[in-house]
């Protein structure tokens, strides 16, 4: 490497000069084509770091398999019977629990110089959060297959056909990219990708037992049961059930949507806020 | 540290046809808490220069920089880069710069080929351009064979390299680079002299922080100096050298018990006052007449004063701030590590 290194170093000064000169500034990116770009990256991502599927992959078998057969015979009497109401359950808990990988990674990601890197570009700004978000919908949708595949496999028959359980799929979806806003803003505010972690588990454990997933709240004392009314995830499951069973009512899929609508329109503000005005 | 010791004076000279200003910047003042990381910062950069921001680390460089390419607020004070507003105009200004941080800027999961595609899909050229910008950008930094190869199996000259790369994607008018050269051995160093160099000639503005003379020397045709969040001295490498002494002679003795001896010796010969080093056997002085130096050793020598090693460089960073605040330049921190591995506080 030693002997030649003048006359290389000569020939890229002379092709660095001509890539300089040959660069004119093109147009503007438009906010979908941004954020798309930086879907494309997260999912290049995933291509280079494989390992990082782990939590779409295990995870959903892990949980669908465990409370079928741990508890579905106490609590339904037969695993069959139980499987029939957990599986949307069990969905809606999956894919809202991997929600919460999306604040770890982009407080990981900000640490990293890059960030400053696509701070400084003249992009619409929200769109390296949209693009992540995006790609994560495609996680997503690997978790909710893994899911449903596993469901079926063991006897799970929705009574909504396949257009209801593709539209329980696609509700889901839309709620896990409304909610991955608060992550965001929680990745923004805290100092170390493992305390965005710990936090996230705190918020989801409560949000995600004490809800319909897994019993009905009609079993439960009155006052948690009227709590529990309360709980977004609570609504979601009960119109991903409505979709897979082909008993949806239009005022569920309302419920589903207003609390979406307030998790973007309080989170992703707060996110904005602070993205702009990350150190 | 190598020492070049080659004094370019006069490479300050601004070219008179352009002086449309680059940066300007006034009163510049950012607050951590209590804490004023860049406490009034006026900066004046003229178009097509390259611009040395010297200084220690937690001088506030990088927090300086980060302002002017729009990634942090001012807490006080206006800035604008050819003329747009760093705050209001945040967007006019991002389209005319780039910036290489400190810290790779890129991202070391993906391969170096798919770092300049992204950068350029952002920039807005189709996936076609793209891909034939970043092969030819590769090319021109010789990171041709590593194209396809994850960037955090890069050699940190490497990853510079990339890093510049990916800075002029879309040639910008002025190019952010802090410490471009920290931590990287002679060679890549000198590369990235090479491209800061071609660059500057090509018309892109430069403005660089780092914490070696030897560099802004080497490569600025104006420096600031910073401390403590201010600029403490501004001029042309000659004129701060000249306010410095044009450079120091490090003598180390044979015997410790020999250094009064040395000490008033070499004063007397040099005309100059002696600093006493932590090492008990050296001492160093700053120099004005390199003449004068060869007969000081020879007086050293009649007198039997027997000297291991002596050397005549270009004053340190530590030297010029001596000279410019009467302290070393790590007075106010617990820094073991002069030579500024750590990174900068924020």
């Amino acid at each position: 490497m030693s002997a030649p290194t003048t006359t290389t170093q000569n020939i890229a000064e002379e092709s660095l000069r001509s890539a300089l000169s040959s660069s004119e500034r093109p147009k503007r990116p438009n906010a979908l084509s941004a954020s798309l770009t930086f879907g494309w990256r997260a999912i290049l991502k995933i291509k280079h770091v494989p390992e990082q599927l782990f939590d779409v992959t295990v995870f959903p078998i892990m949980f669908t398999l465990m409370f079928t057969y741990l508890f579905g015979g106490a609590l339904a009497g037969s695993t069959g019977e139980y499987l029939q109401f957990l599986l949307p359950g069990i969905l809606v808990q999956t894919v809202v629990f991997i929600t919460i990988y999306t604040g770890f990674t982009l407080n990981g990601d900000i640490q990293k110089g890059v960030f400053d890197r696509f701070r400084s570009l003249p992009v619409w700004r929200p769109a390296v959060l949209v693009g992540a978000l995006l790609a994560d919908a495609a996680r997503y949708t690997m978790a909710s297959t893994i899911i449903l595949v596993l469901g079926l496999v063991l006897g799970f028959r929705p009574e909504g056909g396949i257009v209801g359980v593709l539209l329980a799929v696609a509700l889901v979806l839309v709620f896990a990219f409304s909610l991955s806003w608060i992550w965001t803003a929680l990745g923004l505010v805290l100092r170390t990708p493992n305390s965005v972690m710990g936090v996230s588990m705190m918020i989801m454990f409560p949000l995600t037992f004490a809800s319909n997933i897994f019993v009905d709240p009609q079993t439960m004392p009155s006052w948690l049961a009227t709590a529990i009314g309360f709980n977004p995830i609570t609504h979601l499951v009960t119109a991903t059930r409505g979709l897979m069973d082909g008993t949806v009512t239009l005022g569920q899929m309302a419920a589903v949507f207003a609390a979406c609508a307030i998790l973007i329109v309080v989170f992703a503000p707060i996110t904005m806020y602070l993205y702009r005005n990350k150190k | 540290m190598e020492r070049d010791g080659v004094v370019n004076i006069g490479r300050g000279a601004v070219k008179k046809a352009d002086v449309e200003l680059a940066v300007h910047a006034e009163g510049l003042v950012r607050k951590f808490g209590e804490n004023a990381a860049v406490d009034g910062v006026d900066l004046i950069v003229r178009r097509g220069e390259i611009y040395g921001f010297l200084g220690p680390n937690g001088a506030g460089k990088t927090t300086t920089i980060r302002m002017l390419a729009t990634l942090l607020p001012p807490s006080s004070g206006t800035a604008e880069i050819f003329g747009h507003d760093i705050a209001r105009d945040a967007d006019e200004v991002r389209s005319r710069v780039s910036l290489t941080g400190q810290f790779a800027s890129v991202d070391e999961d993906l391969t170096g080929h798919e770092n300049l595609v992204l950068i350029a899909r952002l920039l807005g050229h189709s996936r076609k351009e793209s891909k034939a910008r970043s092969a030819e950008l590769l090319a021109a930094f010789g990171l041709s064979d590593a194209a396809s190869r994850q960037v955090k199996k890069y050699s940190g000259g490497m990853r510079r390299r990339l890093d510049i790369a990916a800075s002029i994607v879309v040639t910008p008018e002025l190019l952010f680079l802090d410490e471009p050269t920290t931590g990287l051995d002679p060679r890549s160093r000198n590369q990235v002299w090479d491209i800061i160099r071609t660059l500057a000639s090509e018309g892109t503005t430069v403005l660089l922080t780092t914490q070696y003379l030897d560099e802004a020397d080497q490569l600025a045709d104006r420096i600031a100096v910073i401390d403590n969040g201010k600029v403490i001295a501004e001029g042309t490498p000659g004129e701060l050298k000249a306010s410095v002494g044009a450079g120091a002679l490090h003598v180390r003795l044979a015997d410790p018990e020999t250094r009064p001896e040395a000490e008033r010796i070499l004063s007397n010969s040099l005309g100059a006052p002696m600093h006493l080093e932590s090492d008990p056997a050296a001492l160093s002085a700053r120099v004005s007449d390199p003449e004068r130096v060869s007969r000081a050793l020879a007086e050293l020598s009649r007198s039997g004063v027997a000297v291991t090693d002596f050397a005549l460089g270009q004053p340190s960073l530590d030297e010029v701030f001596l000279a410019l605040t009467g302290r070393p330049a790590d007075d106010n921190e617990n820094n073991e590590n002069p030579d500024g591995k750590e990174e900068e506080v924020a």
